[in-house]
Order: structure tokens, then C-alpha cells, then sequence
């Protein structure tokens, strides 16, 4: 590679200008999640960050699980337009088994990766037009118990850690005292190195920004407040908490971290945590995700394409199995409407039965009814014969009856 | 663009800026952080340049960027036999320009158009296309992949037109039709110097009559304006393509300056003279405001419609169907 000097001024010192106004033409996005407790200041953070208000009424705290909750706001500020995401996380931290709290954002999370794979893959793709909802900072938010780091965060950020570049802050830090927000911070960090959490490190490779980002590394977990109030201090309104004892103001670097967190987080490194999210995160999940599927890459000698011929593959595999499986739902079908078909046989033919045995009976029954009638009626005839010749005999006795009678008495 | 649209704003701001501004939120620093990172990356182009012997190819290329940059000057070879078949060289720079960083590979191809049958002789370049195209392929399949993929791929081919004054010859209507399908070609007028400026104008309509009439699509196409803006610059460029160029690395004394011209008994050529010939213009075109353009033309559309043709195309040889080759990609 040789280095040549021009004798003359060419012009394509323009590029980066070029570039960036084709940039500011197809507009930005940028997607935050904030994990932390109900209740915890995520919403005002957000409010306070972006100096606007977000539509957002106060979470319950009774959710049964945690689910996330993404709202795309359009912002603009000077000539760029923003696409930006936020996450919430509704209801984490409020269950009574917080075990499986993790799951649903490890779950969103891949689900935007996912998502962004499955455009790189397609035949026809239009990655340019496509709007990226990939996470490109987790704000996780810590508790001013002034001790150290609960369970669940640590396990949360550990099984976040290799998902999403992670920034821990101290909520509501205005409720911790200056010195015990120092050991807060040191015991924090400390409780993250040993359990071998990777939280985002600012990068300190561009001079430009190496000072700034390194100092900052230092001053990690940020403790910030947040607030949608105004205050007046001397002739400016400021944003504060208003605290009988005080005001708290947000934008005074000795109160708490909140313009360093604003510094870091959209004026220094906006840039780094997309390109971090796409280059590290995103290639490592869909490196296992090929992987798993099956892929190898291809070693120099061996057939190109490898990737297609062992999709097309496993396409041919899938789709065998589903038909296979078809197949056998279908007989499955068949055998149970068979069976089917033979219990209403069996029960046809009970019915007929009972039907033929209650006919049977009805007929035994019509006939031992006859049988009685015609008993009956032979007697009656027998009676009516006897009633009639009683009756002669008595008209011919009724004569002669007396007569009788009296020889008998005599 | 030669000046800045936007205002430069200076990396240290954060800690010296006043701490209250209210509205003031600091998205737009995105734009800063991206410059810094452009300059500190640099940039990449590879330019093609496809015409016969004699047209002044090399010249041109170390005219636009004021040095020796074509293959000829490196090799160092003044005198060159004509290639029996068409060879693709192509030779590679660093050259940096207040702080941007560029390496530019200018991709030359000897001995096209000069054998005695042509036929066919814009094979090697669709080849060597499709190539770097298909590299860029293997390495953006990878499981495991490059941060940043080496960008090989052809993002400007300039072809000369000698200066004929008539019409587009076949071999040139042939070359553009097929290739303007794969990559952005910028037709030019070369040796302008040799016509008058009313043969210049009228060689020019035929030459656009004659693209439209074959539906060659040379840059800037049509159907990749963006917005009516880009629309109504565009239509300016398209009127005045191709361009009538003259190169040059020789500098005379003209008029108390030194400037770069060709010097002749009956006057001296000023190159970067809009009246003399229109180099400034593509120029400006190809580095000045359209080179990014060019790049985004090459990676969103050209090697995306390779990509589906590659893909497709094995989707129906492994399916057991017979290979369709599409004529775009046709060899």
C-alpha cells in the first residue's frame, strides 16, 4: 500500500460531510430499555434525559409477571430526526417469586435480534429502509438502599450482560448522602467485578474522547435524579426537588451525575452504542443462532455457498418432517373417527335392541291383556248366565219360593 | 459541496459549553460522533476506468487526483505493448486530504477495444465485477465475520468515448448496455480537445439520444433519485453527460498562475477552465458531491440485485430445477 501526497487540493475532504448528510437524511434511531422497580424513577429519567414528556400514566404494581412495554416517540433536534424507543419494564421487582423476572427481557431482547436477522437473511432484504429496534443501551437502575446490590440485580445484569451494553445507575440518588453514596458506588462495583458482570466501558480509543470517557468510567454507577418540575434559583428556572430542607437541582454536577449520564449517553457515545449493539452483541447472537441451526463456515478449499446448500438442507429436512408429521395426524384423524363411527354403530345398535326387547314386551303385555280380557269376559258372560238363570229361578221360585221356604219352616 | 452544509462542532464542547441550556438535549452531537468516526476509519473507492489505448485514461485519473495514481505512473513504464487479450489491473493508494483518509484503487483494463475482433471483450470486466461482488457475498455469509468487510467491489466504472464527433460506436453502446446493469458507469468524452464547441454539443445529443434509444442507464440513474431535490440535481448532470475531459498533469504559467493545463502553438488548455472542458464538472460530480452517492448506489442496489440473482439461483439448483442464469449476470 503506498501513500502518495497530492499536489493540489482534490476535494474529498467532503466525504464526511457527505456522508453525514445522507445520514441526516435517513434519520436516526435509538432504543433504550429501562430495567428497574416499579415506582423507581424510570419514566422521569426518560422525561428529564430528553427534556419532554413522554405520555405515560404511573405503572401499578400489581402485574402478575413482567412484561415490556416499547413506545417509539419521533424527536428533532436542530436538522436530525430520532427515532427513539423506550423500553419499560412493568412490573419488575413487584412479584412475590421474582425467579423467571429475567426471562421476558432476555426474550425481547432476542426477539429485536431476531428480527434483524431474519431482514439480513431474506433473498430480497431493504436494510437500508429498516427500522432497527435492537436494544442499544440498557439503563439499569439500582435501588438507594445505600448498601449494596440486591439479588435479583445481579442476576438480572448477569444474564444481560452479554446481550446488551449495560449502564447501571443509582436511582432516586438524592435519598442517598454524599458519603455514603461513595462506599454505595465502590461496593456496587465491586459486587459486579467479582460476579463478573460486563457493564458497558466507554471507549477510550478515539483521542478525541479518550479523556473524558476514561474519567467517566470512574464515576460509574451514576447516581442521577430525575424531575419534571421547575425551580427558580436565583433569575433561572432550573429543573429541582423542592424538599423543605433544600433544593435538589439535576443539572448540578455536585448534586448528582445526571449530566454526566447526559453526556455519556447521547452527546459522547450515541454512535458507539449502535455500533457496539450491531458489531458485538448482534454478531455474537447470530453467530450462535447460525450455529445452532446447524452452519459451519466454510474452510478455504471446500464448495462455497455452504450456507445456502445447508439451508436449502435443512429446509428439505424440515419440511419431510412436517409432512411426516402431517401424515400422522391425518391417520390419527382417521383412526379416531373410526373409532367414532363404531361407538354410534355399537350404541345404533343397543338402541335397536332396547327397542325391539321393549316391543316384545309391549306385545307379551298386549296379549296376557287380551288373554285377561277374554277371561274376563267369558267370566262375565259365566256370571251374566248365572245372574240370568238365578233370576228365573228366583221368578219361578218367587211363586213357589215361599211355598219352599215354608216347608222348610215347618 | 465544496463548503460545509454543516457547521462543525468542536469534539471538546461538552465540558466548556455553559452547563444550563435547557432545550438543548445534544442529539444532533450524533452527527459530530459520526464525522470523527469517518475520519478515523477513512475511506474507500474503487474506480474503474474502461477505453481503448491511447485515450488518456491514466492521465485523467492522476489529473482528478493530483498525483500519480494510475498504474502506468507506478509501473514506470512508459512504453507498454498492447495486450493480446483484455488484463484487469488494478493499483491501490493511501492518499489523505486534511485529515480524511482514503485508499483508492483505480482498476485498469489494457487492451480493451483493441484487437481486431472485440467481440465479447467486456466478458473479463462483467467477470471480474460479478467477483468482487461474490467476495464481499462470502465474507457477509460468514458465521463468523470481519467487523468491517474489505470493500472491493466496483463503485465507478468511467468509460471513454474517443472524440469521433459523430456517433456511439457499436462496441460502445454493446459495453454500456450490458454493463450499466451491474455498475455505475459514467460516460466520457476523452480528448476533448480536438473538437470545436459546437461538434462538442451536438456529439453529446447524439450520444444521450443514442443511451436513451438503447436504454442505457448511466449514472446518475432515474429511478434511484431520491426526492424531488436530488431529482432537480440530477436532471442538471443528466443534461450535460457524458462529460468532455481533458487530463492533464503538466502545470503552465498562464496568466500570473500556475495551473494545469495542455500547452499547444495556438493556446493552452486550462483543464479546470469550465469554459475550456468540462473536467471541473466530473470532477465535482465524482468526488466532490456525488462520491458517497456512488458508494450507496454500488452496496444498496447493484450488489443487492447480484445477491438476490446468487441466492435465487441456488434455491432453484438445489430444488433440482434447471439453472437460470438472468441475463444481468450474464457472462
Amino acid at each position: 500500500m503506498r501513500s502518495l501526497s497530492l499536489s493540489g487540493h482534490v476535494g474529498f475532504d467532503s466525504l464526511p460531510d457527505q456522508l453525514v448528510s445522507k445520514s441526516v437524511s435517513q434519520g436516526f434511531s435509538f432504543n433504550i430499555l429501562c430495567v428497574g422497580e416499579t415506582g423507581i424513577g424510570k419514566s422521569t429519567l426518560m422525561n428529564t434525559l430528553f427534556n419532554t414528556t413522554f405520555e405515560n400514566e404511573e405503572a401499578s404494581h400489581f402485574h402478575n409477571g413482567v412484561h415490556l412495554r416499547p413506545r417509539t416517540y419521533s424527536l428533532q433536534e436542530s436538522n436530525v430526526d430520532l427515532q427513539l424507543t423506550i423500553v419499560d419494564t412493568v412490573g419488575f421487582g413487584d412479584q412475590v417469586n421474582k425467579e423467571e423476572s429475567y426471562k421476558p427481557i432476555v426474550d425481547y431482547i432476542d426477539a429485536q435480534f431476531e428480527n434483524f436477522l431474519e431482514e439480513e437473511l431474506k433473498i430480497k432484504r431493504s436494510l437500508y429502509n429498516y427500522h432497527d429496534s435492537r436494544i442499544h443501551i440498557c439503563l439499569y437502575f439500582i435501588a438507594p438502599s445505600g448498601h449494596s446490590l440486591k439479588s435479583l440485580d445481579l442476576v438480572t445484569m448477569k444474564k444481560l450482560d452479554s446481550k446488551v451494553n449495560i449502564i447501571p445507575i443509582i436511582a432516586k440518588a438524592d435519598t442517598v448522602s454524599k458519603s455514603e453514596l461513595q462506599k454505595f458506588k465502590i461496593k456496587i462495583m465491586s459486587e459486579l467485578v467479582s460476579n463478573g458482570v460486563q457493564i458497558y466501558q466507554f471507549p477510550t480509543d478515539d483521542e478525541a474522547v479518550a479523556e473524558i470517557n476514561s474519567s467517566m468510567n470512574a464515576h460509574l454507577p451514576f447516581a442521577v435524579i430525575g424531575s419534571s418540575e421547575e425551580v427558580k434559583i436565583g433569575n433561572k428556572m432550573v429543573r429541582a426537588r423542592q424538599y423543605p430542607w433544600g433544593v435538589v437541582q439535576v443539572e448540578n454536577e455536585s448534586h448528582c451525575d445526571f449530566v454526566k449520564l447526559r453526556e455519556m449517553l447521547i452527546r459522547v457515545n450515541m454512535l458507539d452504542l449502535r455500533e457496539q449493539t450491531h458489531a458485538r452483541h448482534y454478531e455474537l447472537y447470530r453467530r450462535c443462532k447460525l450455529e445452532e441451526m446447524g452452519f459451519k463456515d466454510t474452510d478455504a478449499d471446500s464448495e462455497p455457498f455452504s450456507l445456502q446448500e445447508t439451508y436449502v438442507a435443512k429446509r428439505r429436512e424440515f419440511i419431510g418432517e412436517l409432512q411426516m408429521k402431517e401424515e400422522q395426524m391425518r391417520q390419527m384423524f382417521v383412526n379416531k373417527v373410526k373409532e367414532t363411527e363404531a361407538e354410534l354403530k355399537e350404541k345404533e345398535r343397543e338402541l335397536h335392541e332396547r327397542f325391539e326387547m321393549l316391543k316384545r314386551t309391549h306385545q307379551e303385555e298386549k296379549r296376557s291383556l287380551e288373554e285377561m280380557r277374554r277371561d274376563f269376559e267369558e267370566e262375565m258372560n259365566t256370571f251374566n248366565r248365572r245372574k240370568v238363570a238365578a233370576e228365573t229361578l228366583q221368578s219361578l221360585q218367587g211363586s213357589t219360593g215361599l211355598k219352599k221356604d215354608k216347608e222348610k219352616k215347618t | 459541496m465544496a463548503d460545509s452544509v454543516i457547521s462543525e462542532i468542536p469534539p471538546t464542547m461538552c465540558l466548556e459549553k455553559p452547563s444550563i441550556d435547557f432545550s438543548y438535549v445534544g442529539i444532533d452531537a450524533i452527527l459530530e460522533q459520526m464525522r470523527r468516526k469517518a475520519m478515523k476509519q477513512g475511506f474507500e473507492l474503487n474506480i474503474m476506468v474502461v477505453g481503448q489505448s491511447g485515450l488518456g485514461k491514466s492521465t485523467l485519473m492522476n489529473t482528478l487526483f493530483k498525483s500519480k495514481v494510475s498504474r502506468k505512473s507506478f509501473m514506470g513504464t512508459a512504453e507498454e505493448k498492447i495486450p493480446k487479450t483484455i488484463e484487469i489491473k488494478s493499483v491501490s493508494h493511501d492518499i489523505e486530504e486534511k485529515g480524511v483518509r482514503m485508499k483508492l484503487t483505480v482498476i485498469d483494463t489494457p487492451g480493451f477495444g483493441d484487437q481486431i475482433n472485440n467481440e465479447n471483450c467486456w466478458q473479463p470486466i462483467m467477470k471480474f465485477i460479478n467477483d468482487q461482488y461474490e467476495q464481499y457475498l462470502q465474507e457477509e455469509i460468514n458465521i463468523d465475520r470481519k467487523k468491517r468487510i474489505p470493500d472491493s467491489r466496483v463503485h465507478c466504472c468511467i468509460y471513454f468515448i474517443p472524440p469521433t464527433g459523430h456517433c456511439l460506436r457499436p462496441l460502445d453502446v454493446e459495453f454500456m448496455r450490458r454493463l450499466s446493469k451491474v455498475v455505475n458507469i459514467v460516460p466520457v468524452i476523452a480528448k476533448a480537445d480536438t473538437l470545436t464547441l459546437e461538434e462538442r454539443d451536438f456529439f453529446k445529443k447524439k450520444i444521450r439520444e443514442e443511451l436513451r434509444a438503447n436504454g442505457i442507464d448511466v449514472y446518475p440513474q432515474k429511478e434511484f433519485d431520491e426526492d424531488a431535490e436530488d431529482r432537480m440535481i440530477n436532471e442538471k448532470i443528466r443534461e450535460m453527460i457524458p462529460f468532455a475531459v481533458v487530463g492533464s498533469d503538466q502545470e503552465y504559467q498562464v496568466n500570473g498562475r500556475r495551473l494545469l493545463g495542455r500547452k499547444t502553438k495556438w493556446g493552452t488548455i486550462e483543464v479546470e477552465n469550465i469554459a475550456h472542458c468540462e473536467f471541473a464538472y466530473l470532477r465535482d460530480l465524482l468526488i466532490r458531491t456525488h462520491m458517497q452517492n456512488i458508494k450507496d448506489i454500488t452496496s444498496s442496489i447493484h450488489y443487492e440485485m447480484y445477491r438476490v440473482c446468487r441466492l435465487n439461483e441456488n434455491n432453484t439448483q438445489a430444488n433440482g430445477l434447471a439453472d437460470h442464469h438472468p441475463a444481468s449476470h450474464e457472462i
